[in-house]
């Protein structure tokens, strides 16, 4: 278990230089100069000394790839630069707004299980009948919906007709958080119960269902015991490959609720074309996801003693 | 399976197929069908609710609001169905010429879409929009960036088990050469899904352009697309929620409409997948 977590934490490096090596080839590409863009935010016109010196103060007269590697160094420092809006710097201000992000995320993945998992077995249960029909149906329609439009119906009935929960958030609070997570977790459901009923539905069919019932096994303890436990590492797996779109969608909603995280923070940083902002939101979404998969991949082995046991320490 | 059944399933395609064409059809002919100019400003019959002259009610500066979303839905479906198309027709020919040839360009692609893969995909999606400043045709390049892999790696897999069947071998030894060979013999087989894919996707691709609009890195104002009119009629959703929740409505509608016909598809070119 050691040699292979150390063989995956080694996996990391590679795709690691890709992330920052693209986060950084992108805002290159941007063909947006630091210095210039700062001068043209200040609205200072100065001459081309002046601009020549800056950039060899900041480095941008060298190479492409000796840039990459300084900024790299300065990455492994925490520093990313500062904003061209605010003049703050970078990742400070982006540690600021994660924790936000996190509750938020934390707790609409909470719901996603809630709402997701009983209602995926249900209708896995009950397969073909009208309880299954009626969940499909409302799968079906929250799939159907892009998540802003659905946030926009939240607040409109939720806070502004029935008054119930603040239409601003107001702070990070129980009630604040309620609606972007209820969004961020009804485009999730809609997905994930599909998932979930069709890996319960596969796990009924195979013959050891049959034969528990055969051997007078009451059906709920088959279904707990074993068609649950063992449909449990497809049911993580799937519900951690939909993380990723549930990151990309936190910026959407955060900025309609005005939640006060990262997702909005990288929304007014793209409305504003504040690169090192954009570029430090791109980069820690995609470390993050990439070390959400790492551990997903490393809880199978805690959960099914096949993979643990088997032939996986290549 | 039961000849009621297929023919349910056809009579199904059909009718989606009908349904979809419409939306089409109503999308590309938006000029002529629209029953005001969805640009001209009429102050005097501002914010007016729906009903009436105005079907869906008229917007701040008293635009038709039924005009405008036909004309958004012209924007959002036409490059939504230019990106469905790119990312099928790249992702598919990336895939077939990975899986044919094999050794390294087959590694060079995995690689390249493992890479892809790796990333959570919108937000890679936002940042490409945004450094390309916007505008509805680089949303589409965004997204066809991110999408393209997802086609390659099922092309890809479908050559593969083409390629290992009998009746390839049988071409080869009657000495077909490589064009005749993917063109004649591949495609055709691994069409279906990779067609059943991108029907699929027509869904969520259009929330996902209308997604990027909507946070000003798709179609500009005062070009109407369905996200940002939502975007831009935002701050009235307390007074004035029809302005918002009209061009909602329309993707929902649309999108409803693609992904019944996704099925169908499916269903009609692979009985056995939705029987689960």
């Amino acid at each position: 278990m050691r040699n292979y977590v150390l063989k995956r934490l080694l996996q990391l490096i590679p795709i690691l230089l890709v992330i920052t090596f693209l986060s950084f080839g992108m805002m290159r590409l941007a063909g947006s100069d630091a210095v210039l863009q700062k001068m043209e935010n200040t609205g200072m016109v100065v001459s081309q000394e002046v601009i020549d010196k800056a950039r060899a103060e900041l480095g941008l007269d060298k190479p492409f790839l000796t840039q990459y590697f300084v900024w790299l160094k300065n990455l492994l420092h925490g520093d990313m630069g500062t904003s061209y809006i605010s003049g703050k710097e970078v990742f400070p201000t982006f540690l600021s707004k994660l924790p936000a992000t996190l509750l938020l995320t934390a707790v609409s993945i909470g719901l996603t299980i809630v709402i997701s998992i009983p209602l995926g077995v249900l209708a896995a249960v009950k397969q073909n009948r009208f309880t299954d029909y009626l969940i499909r149906f409302c799968s079906f329609i929250g799939n159907s919906m892009p998540n802003f439009f659905v946030a926009l119906l939240l607040m409109f009935f939720f806070s502004i007709r029935l008054g119930w929960f603040p239409v601003i958030s107001d702070g990070v609070g129980a009630k604040s958080v309620a609606l972007p997570a209820l969004t961020l977790a009804i485009a999730m459901s809609a997905k994930y119960l599909r998932q979930v009923r069709a890996t319960v539905l596969d796990e009924l069919g195979k013959s050891y269902v049959t034969g528990a019932r055969a051997r007078g096994v009451r059906f709920s303890v088959t279904l707990v015991r074993s068609v649950l436990k063992a449909s449990l590492v497809t049911i993580i797996t799937l519900l951690t490959l939909s993380i990723g779109s549930l990151l990309g969608g936190t910026a959407i909603v955060e900025s309609i609720f005005l939640w006060d995280g990262v997702g909005k923070l990288a929304v007014d940083a793209i409305s504003m074309r504040d690169y090192p902002m954009i570029q430090a939101y791109v980069m820690w979404m995609a470390i993050i996801y990439v070390g959400i998969n790492l551990i997903t991949d490393l809880s199978y082995r805690l959960l099914d003693p096949r993979i643990r046991l088997g032939g996986m320490e290549v | 399976m039961s000849t009621p059944e297929k023919k349910r399933i056809r009579g199904r395609l059909i009718f989606f197929s009908l349904l979809a064409l419409g939306l089409l059809l109503a999308a590309v002919f938006a000029d002529r069908l629209t029953p005001f100019d969805p640009n001209a400003q009429d102050m005097s019959a501002s914010l007016q609710a729906p009903g009436g002259v105005h079907l869906a009610g008229t917007d701040r500066f008293g635009r038709d609001m039924f005009s405008r979303i036909l004309v958004g839905l012209r924007t959002s479906l036409l490059a939504t169905l230019t990106l469905v198309a790119v990312i099928t027709v790249a992702g598919t020919v990336a895939g077939v010429l990975a899986g044919y040839l094999g050794g390294a360009p087959d590694a060079v692609l995995m690689r390249i879409s493992d890479v892809c893969l790796a990333f959570p995909g919108l937000v890679f999606a936002m940042a490409i929009a945004a450094l390309l400043n916007g505008g509805i045709g680089n949303a589409v390049l965004a997204l066809a960036l991110i999408s393209w892999p997802k086609y390659a790696r099922i092309a890809r897999s479908q050559t593969l088990t083409v390629k290992s069947s009998n009746y390839i071998a049988a071409v080869r030894l009657s000495g077909s050469g490589p064009v005749k060979m993917i063109g004649k013999h591949i495609l055709p087989n691994i069409l279906g899904p990779v067609l059943v894919t991108s029907m699929l996707d027509i869904g969520t691709m259009l929330m996902e352009l209308a997604g990027l609009s909507f946070l000003g890195l798709g179609a500009q104002p005062p070009t109407a697309e369905l996200g940002n009119m939502m975007s831009g009629g935002r701050s009235m959703l307390q007074t004035y929620p029809w302005v918002v929740l009209g061009p909602g409505v329309a993707i929902f509608i649309t999108v409803v409409v693609f992904n019944l016909l996704g099925d169908a598809v499916r269903d009609y070119l692979d009985p056995h997948s939705g029987k689960r």
